[in-house]
């Protein structure tokens, strides 16, 4: 199980700034462990944010995204009270959504 | 001779085979574009997610930190002021995996995201415009690196 992603969405004038924390390893699959054996690679490959419901951004990530990703957007035409929501899925099925308010 | 009936029935299936085909980047979309993150290079990336060749251009910007002091995260972000864009890719030019992130943009986000990377040594970020048009525009920016993050 994944912690929660921290949203923190928060409008001026028509315009609101969309801020994500997520926690996830982001693994890129070259390192090593102790005894030698690669880590097999584990990150987030697709991330969706949505406004009220609508699909805004989509992205697809690469390992080089660091540990504990952070992402921040602008949403066009947004107001305080919207709902902004993000989901993320991980190349091992892995998925998670969170939603915030936009104050 | 070619009668107008053959004709039309000709055409109609060429156009069923355009669509076909313009269909398939459509369906390929929803998949990781696996091709694009194996590339080593930027213009291998770009051509691998349907661009054409990039050309440098004033209105894309890549920001971060002249030196980072620690390769694990590295905050850096993609712009651009130019209308239409389709695509934003950052790519990190000596990572292991070139490319870093592609976003999709709607009309509804502005061209303008930030994020953080990972740098296994000091290397240029390139951000990358791919527009509705097909044209594909660049910016690039050198990043040091004094301790890299991507080996154990």
């Amino acid at each position: 199980m994944s912690d929660p992603m921290r949203i923190r969405a928060q409008a001026a004038g028509d315009k609101v700034t969309v801020r994500v924390l997520m926690s996830h390893e982001m693994e890129t699959g070259q390192r090593k462990d102790a005894a030698g054996k690669v880590i097999p690679a584990w990150f987030i490959q697709e991330v969706t944010a949505t406004h009220n419901g609508k699909t805004v951004l989509t992205a697809d990530w690469g390992p080089s995204i660091a540990k504990n990703p952070f992402l921040q957007f602008v949403v066009k035409g947004g107001k305080a009270g919207d709902k902004v929501a993000v989901t993320w899925t991980d190349n091992k099925g892995g998925k998670r959504t969170d939603e915030a308010t936009v104050t | 001779m070619q009668t107008r009936r053959e004709m039309l029935a000709r055409s109609a299936t060429v156009a069923g085979l355009l669509a076909g085909a313009g269909f398939l980047p459509l369906s390929a979309m929803a998949a990781w574009p696996q091709a694009a993150f194996d590339s080593k290079n930027m213009a291998d990336a770009v051509k691998a997610l349907g661009g054409g060749a990039p050309v440098e251009s004033k209105d894309v910007s890549v920001s971060g930190p002249d030196m980072a002091e620690n390769g694990a995260v590295v905050p850096v972000g993609c712009a651009t002021t130019l209308p239409g864009v389709k695509r934003l890719l950052l790519l990190v030019e000596k990572n292991p995996s070139v490319l870093a992130a592609v976003f999709n943009v709607t009309d509804a986000v502005e061209a303008n995201l930030n994020t953080r990377v990972k740098m296994g040594q000091s290397s240029n970020v390139f951000a990358v415009a791919m527009m509705n048009d097909g044209k594909v525009f660049f910016a690039a920016k050198e990043i040091k690196v004094t301790l890299g993050g991507c080996g154990g």
